[in-house]
């Protein structure tokens, strides 16, 4: 269950998928034969004088935002491993990811940014640095032992973090017992905007 | 006198210190917590946080990459002298960022809200943010960082005398549970809570709760403490650990802080410290030389002033002070 990654990964998230998804930029070429590995990251990186990149810390940020994009990010780019914080749920994999027979590894903690600095040996590549920045450019990583990653999406699209929210949720009613209500509510509590609040 | 120069390398210094080291009290509650959890997967995380720290000290690397929105706050004492002035230590602050941000380095994060501009270098308008305070019978001036992830984890509400203390703990509740699912807190955290004040001031209390006290700290209002020490078991009786696994590590320590308020309210605020808690404090002398520490110990008696006039209390007066400044703790 847990996992640790050899090979080449790339950073994509809201900035990337607006650029490819939303505005149909190209993909940089031959993407999908360098790496089918997406990370849902902004490493910490700065670049040296000779025009190398340093990457200290790298972390995820948390995935199920970008759940809208993933289908279309799956047929443009073609990855198979989506790595994040949080996961997306159990739908979103089922409908999303196993039909395109791709799952989702979740970086523990969170998060572990000096472990996984430590597992990226290399900066192969760096695309829209300039127009996108530092945070929302793709970052192409050559990696070795990176990780710890938790399998969250399974080839059948089964969520570990619903899972076991499920055994949680089971114990969340009682913590209220006897603790009475606000006399303001919230929409939230109702979303019918018509109710009042009071 | 104190010197810009001097200002902007300890300001800096504390910016690279926050990224890279986990303060010891906070290392020190979680590994009493990894004792206590029962849920294996929970326990498993915040053993791999072990190390993760462990690899950030060896490697001088950040141990997160999410560096949050770099900021400052400031304690100066009354008879501290700045050369240049304010608008001299304002500068040194900023530029520490600036250089903070390319040489630690600390993720660029900050952008315009709208239209996403990007200076690089974590600048911009109302960045980095400086809090100001000040101590009497003091000539130095202490500059402290916080580096928090910036999304999830905290909430506001406006609650009424009548809620009372059910209130509190509902929304407490309601905050963790909410942000505590998939770990989107990175808790265990210590968690802040900001109780009155006007509503930004509620924010401001919970925010600086959950950061500027370590844990451990109790509130000196005795009741007040023992709040702080029930919320802290009911976070740990949800039955949520790290990552939203099934556990019990919610919460690492839960530190409120008071303001008055409206005669008819009682705003409150929830903000979770993650499991990067970053924080890093220097003290710099009037004759120019840098103390550095883990505890802010912003919340000074003088901070927590009730009345017009200020009596010091025998434990902060000037005979004390040498002693609290060289044992690094309050």
């Amino acid at each position: 269950m847990v996992v640790f990654l050899d090979g080449t990964i790339y950073t994509g998230r809201e900035g990337v998928y607006q650029k490819v998804v939303g505005e149909g930029a190209p993909l940089p070429a031959d993407l999908s034969s360098i790496s089918n590995v997406n990370f849902h990251c902004s490493p910490a990186a700065s670049q040296n004088p000779d025009g190398s990149y340093r990457v200290g810390a790298v972390t995820a940020t948390a995935s199920f935002r970008f759940a809208k994009w993933m289908e279309r990010w799956f047929e443009i780019s073609g990855a198979k491993v989506i790595i994040g914080k949080g996961g997306m749920s159990e739908k979103d994999y089922k409908e999303l990811f196993v039909p395109q027979g791709a799952v989702y590894l979740t970086t523990v903690g969170y998060g572990t940014g000096a472990l996984l600095g430590r597992g990226i040996k290399r900066v192969e590549d760096v695309h829209w640095l300039d127009e996108l920045g530092i945070a929302q450019a793709m970052w192409v990583l050559e990696v070795e032992n990176f990780g710890p990653l938790l399998v969250d999406g399974d080839a059948r699209g089964n969520s570990l973090f619903e899972r076991q929210q499920t055994q949680v949720n089971a114990n969340l009613e009682r913590l209220y017992d006897g603790l009475k209500k606000p006399a303001l509510h919230r929409y939230g509590e109702t979303d019918d905007r018509r109710d009042e609040l009071i | 006198m104190i010197d810009e120069d001097i200002v902007e390398r300890a300001a800096f210094d504390v910016m690279a210190k926050a990224a890279i080291d986990i303060p010891d009290d906070y290392l020190t509650g979680i590994k009493g917590m990894i004792d206590l959890e029962k849920g294996d997967l929970s326990a498993f995380v915040l053993q791999s946080m072990v190390q993760n720290w462990e690899a950030a000290t060896e490697d001088r690397r950040p141990m997160c990459a999410d560096t949050g929105l770099p900021r400052y706050y400031v304690k100066v004492g009354n008879e501290a002298v700045m050369a240049g002035g304010f608008v001299a230590l304002e500068r040194a602050l900023r530029r520490a960022t600036a250089r903070a941000t390319h040489e630690v380095p600390l993720r660029p994060n900050r952008v315009h809200p709208l239209w996403r501009t990007d200076h690089g270098n974590n600048l911009g308008l109302n960045a980095p943010e400086v809090e100001w305070s000040f101590e009497p019978d003091a000539d130095w001036i202490d500059v402290t960082t916080v580096h928090k992830g910036g999304l999830f984890g905290s909430d506001y509400r406006m609650l009424f005398p009548g809620d009372g203390i059910d209130g509190i703990k509902r929304f407490f509740l309601d905050t963790l549970i909410a942000f505590g699912k998939r770990g989107l807190a990175c808790q265990p955290a210590i968690v802040g809570v900001g109780l009155g004040g006007s509503k930004d001031i509620s924010m401001v209390l919970g925010k600086q709760a959950a950061c500027l006290r370590t844990v451990g700290d109790r509130n000196p209002d005795a009741r007040v403490a023992e709040l702080e020490l029930e919320l802290k078991e009911l976070g740990n009786s949800i039955g949520m650990g790290a990552m939203g696994f099934i556990g019990s590590s919610m919460v690492v320590d839960c530190h409120i802080e008071c303001g008055y308020t409206h005669t008819g309210g009682m705003p409150m605020s929830v903000h979770t410290f993650c499991l990067s808690s970053r924080r890093a404090t220097a003290r710099i002398h009037a004759d120019g030389s840098i103390a550095y520490r883990t505890d802010p110990m912003w919340f000074t008696p003088y901070m927590r002033r009730e009345g017009v006039e200020w009596n010091a209390p025998q434990a902060a007066n000037k005979a004390a002070a040498p002693a609290r400044v060289s044992s690094g703790s309050a």
